[in-house]
């Protein structure tokens, strides 16, 4: 049983994984290195780097502050809030695009239109990693002890400095981790960027967009070198993460 | 007090703007003119297809994923073997890979000039343009979910209760549907729920590989937004709200299968 478990791994993603790194050097690496430095697919990935470096910035300041509010506060409709969390991760990706279009595009009912432009791509973005800070700061806040919390308020600590001092540093592997897997999120996110974004080269075209369009125009070996890029910093990124969560685990 | 009636007024309204709002809105977008004009869209020929289709493309992948993943999480859990963490990290890789991506390398295996493509035209079999395409891009995006779910739960339970029932005679396979899967059954179930959500919702893989063929290879994401680019705004709408309401379906039977597990 645990030898076909494998073999089904190794067939369903392994084997298509090799074919994207096998066709990318096909042409050898100076041919790898031109197509992912060739002025377009740079722009590609430096937006798409860039975009989802500030998206990930908001979402630790909200994301903390989402978990915070869900956790030690007490209002009504709390639950069906709470559950509302997850729908980004319910709802298929192209319908969150055109959902975001629907309110902030050019027949926005609030005369706000991020269509075409870099905010509305960061804001499709936001929208598909929002539950990842709080899904991992939540259940660690949840644990943490709220008399502490309150002996410092009670010795005189401001509730900012207490939650600079008293609760950060707690929530401080949650908050990396869920950064962490959001940014991977949204290095390669497609669906709810598509419609948004316009997919204007050199201004709204963010990586994953870029390698459709290459499949589309049959270049298919500057998308598979694009495609390794993305590959390689989302491993990374992740191959960190566990370790600084298995560093955390043994208290080093 | 002052402060905390701050952060939850920020907290509530940046998921109103960012959440609540758009998905309400589209909702109202498509019932705006009446129920007429998107359940023509949905009932058209070519929207039945794509909801069908879309049905028999979770219907093949969320077994085979939830067969595997118990098989793998078993594997994780219960058996030491050289290379085991290699196996734990593959599983997660689906989720650092761009749906883009994924569609790409299944056309670099299984398409036209990819590496099996010579001999799968030779045999007359169609992958990448078809239905088979989509249910490999389906399968690998959605492999992680039973895994994730499934291996706390094991861990959790612990081997006690299987090797009483193996000391009293149980064969494995005895052991494994009396003993292990009713202990775990709600953290698979919970995995599966999140499998099916992502198969229905699946787009960017799909969209590479099926060629987006309206009526042949069109599924209901692929619909909004080929109804979108044909400036069909009530098609698009009405597959999209079809598709939230899928999306609502699943967040309720989420919620209801944590409290199942919360109270067990």
């Amino acid at each position: 049983m645990g030898g076909i478990a494998v073999v089904w791994l190794s067939v369903i993603v392994l084997l298509p994984l090799a074919a994207v790194v096998q066709k990318s050097l096909e042409g050898g690496l100076s041919q790898f290195w031109s197509e992912v430095t060739s002025p377009q697919a740079r722009a590609a990935l430096e937006l798409t780097v860039g975009v989802s470096a500030v998206v990930t910035l908001i979402n630790v300041v909200m994301g903390t502050l989402i978990a915070w509010v869900l956790v030690r506060d007490e209002f009504r409709g709390k639950a069906v809030v709470n559950a509302l969390i997850d729908l980004p991760f319910a709802l298929p990706t192209i319908v969150a695009g055109l959902t975001l279009l629907a309110l902030y595009g050019p027949t926005s009912p609030l005369h706000v239109s991020l269509a075409y432009t870099r905010a509305g791509v960061a804001l499709a973005l936001l929208f598909v990693t929002l539950p990842f800070v709080v899904r991992s700061v939540q259940p660690v806040l949840l644990e943490l002890d709220k008399e502490v919390e309150e002996a410092a308020w009670s010795l005189g600590a401001s509730p900012a400095l207490t939650f600079r001092r008293v609760v950060l540093p707690s929530l401080r592997g949650a908050i990396v981790s869920g950064a962490g897997l959001g940014f991977a999120r949204a290095l390669g996110e497609f669906g709810s960027v598509v419609l948004i974004s316009g997919n204007l080269p050199f201004k709204t075209e963010v990586a994953s967009v870029f390698v459709f369009g290459q499949i589309e125009n049959d270049n298919v070996s500057a998308a598979a070198a694009v495609s390794v890029v993305l590959l390689l910093i989302s491993f990374g990124l992740l191959l960190l993460l566990s370790t600084l969560a298995g560093r955390e685990r043994h208290g080093v | 007090m002052a402060s905390r009636l701050g952060l939850r007024s920020v907290a509530l309204g940046y998921l109103t703007l960012l959440l609540g709002v758009p998905v309400g809105l589209v909702l109202y977008r498509t019932f705006e003119h009446g129920l007429a004009a998107p359940i023509n869209s949905l009932t058209s020929a070519d929207g039945a297809h794509a909801f069908w289709l879309t049905l028999e493309i979770t219907a093949i992948a969320v077994p085979l994923n939830t067969i595997f993943g118990v098989a793998t999480a078993l594997l994780l859990t219960r058996r030491n073997f050289p290379g085991r963490s290699f196996l734990s990290g593959l599983v997660d890789l689906p989720f650092a890979v761009s749906p883009v991506v994924v569609g790409l390398a299944l056309l670099l295996v299984y398409g036209r000039t990819g590496w099996f493509g010579g001999w799968l035209t030779d045999n007359g079999i169609r992958v990448i343009f078809s239905t088979p395409g989509m249910v490999l891009a389906t399968i690998f995006v959605s492999l992680p979910f039973v895994v994730r779910e499934t291996v706390p739960v094991l861990q959790e339970l612990g081997t006690d209760q299987e090797e009483a029932a193996a000391t009293l005679g149980a064969s494995s396979w005895q052991t494994f549907w009396r003993v292990t899967l009713p202990a775990i059954r709600w953290g698979v179930g919970y995995g599966v729920v999140l499998t099916t959500a992502r198969a229905l919702g699946e787009f960017g893989a799909v969209s590479v590989v099926s060629g987006r063929l309206v009526g042949q290879t069109e599924t209901l994401t692929l619909r909004v937004q080929n109804e979108f680019e044909r400036f069909d705004l009530t098609g698009a709408y009405a597959a999209s709200a079809l598709l939230a309401v899928m999306a609502i379906a699943v967040l309720l039977v989420m919620t209801a299968l944590e409290r199942r597990r919360r109270a067990t």
